[in-house]
């Protein structure tokens, strides 16, 4: 999800993935899957059925952990972090070698369960952030501003278009202050979910 | 000239007018950029027909597509100018196509600008992973 696809080419480009990277300037699949945040990941059987809806890819909850100063992570959540991903990559894995026999594909009750669905303000920001990045292609970014602003009001909960229309730093994050500042804001909320998975550090 | 940006692509609309918050069509560019269909029975896809009243949203034989939309509860997004517009898909409808755990199909390019379908990949697993650069 990245409306200037130079800013991913590098990565993608180093990373040299035989797999298909995409592109997404508007976040359609964020619209489409009601997604929050990256990473997340959805499972698609064979068929076209969701066996695990969107959820955190195997990442875990740092970012509220750094130090305010020195933004490093405590190694202990550092090892949370990295347990995290061994545990889902192991399950990418079994899914891949077992299919629907996977401990970790859910039924399609257990699926839905887990679904988050969008409301009418969510679908109404995507709407407002689409057009945003289309007068910010055509050069109008003073057109654009008012259409993000409506866009993060009426969807607090998504940092995907808060972090794509806010100020990037030297390195293109948006981790300036006001990142750190609605960091601080979440109070017990999550910056990421706990994936729903056996083995997984809670 | 207005542009109206929907779920089938990004249009410029010569003959668009716009103002107070309403966006008219003729019935040919609305069938155009929407698929939906003027007829004597009101606004009709398929086998959906939805009836304007006095004064709404047809009017001397144009379509208020702006308010079509809003009135049928689906987002509409548009420039303080007038010169852009989004009419987007519903969340009833995003809500039913995620409910029905059929994975909602999108056609993205790739970097060299080749571009690729979700369906395309049925037949195999598909592990659908999000990242950015931000």
């Amino acid at each position: 999800m990245d409306a200037d696809a130079e800013a991913a080419r590098q990565f993608i480009e180093a990373a040299a993935p035989d797999y298909i990277s995409l592109i997404d300037r508007d976040h359609r699949v964020a619209g489409l899957y009601n997604m929050v945040n990256v990473p997340q990941a959805v499972w698609i059987g064979e068929s076209g059925q969701i066996v695990r809806p969107p959820e955190v890819a195997g990442t875990y909850d740092t970012v509220r952990s750094r130090d305010k100063v020195t933004r490093e992570v405590p190694t202990e959540v550092q090892a949370r972090r990295d347990e995290a991903r061994i545990v889902y990559q192991d399950a990418i894995r079994d899914w891949v070698k077992h299919g629907a026999e996977s401990k970790h594909v859910f039924s399609p009750a257990e699926a839905k369960a887990r679904l988050t669905v969008p409301d009418d303000n969510v679908a109404t920001a995507h709407a407002n952030f689409r057009l945003g990045q289309f007068l910010m292609r055509q050069g109008k970014p003073d057109a654009a501003e008012p259409l993000f602003i409506e866009a993060r009001r009426l969807h607090p909960e998504s940092w995907t278009i808060w972090r794509e229309t806010e100020e990037k730093n030297d390195a293109g994050l948006a981790a300036g202050p006001t990142f750190w500042a609605r960091i601080d804001a979440l109070g017990e909320k999550k910056f990421y979910d706990t994936v729903d998975m056996a083995g997984m550090p809670g | 000239m207005v542009w109206l940006l929907t779920d089938s692509g990004e249009r410029q609309m010569p003959d668009a007018v716009a103002g107070d918050g309403g966006l008219w069509l003729s019935p040919e560019d609305m069938t155009a950029a929407t698929g939906w269909e003027l007829k004597p029975e009101g606004l009709c896809l398929g086998d959906i027909c939805v009836p304007s009243a006095p004064g709404g949203f047809v009017r001397d034989g144009k379509i208020d597509a702006a308010a079509f939309w809003r009135h049928m509860g689906w987002p509409v997004a548009s420039s303080d100018d007038g010169g852009a517009w989004l009419l987007g898909e519903g969340a009833e409808a995003r809500r039913s196509s995620l409910e029905s755990l059929t994975a909602p199909d999108f056609t993205l390019p790739d970097l060299g600008g080749v571009q690729h379908a979700l369906s395309g990949q049925r037949g195999k697993k598909v592990f659908l992973a999000t990242w950015a650069s931000w």
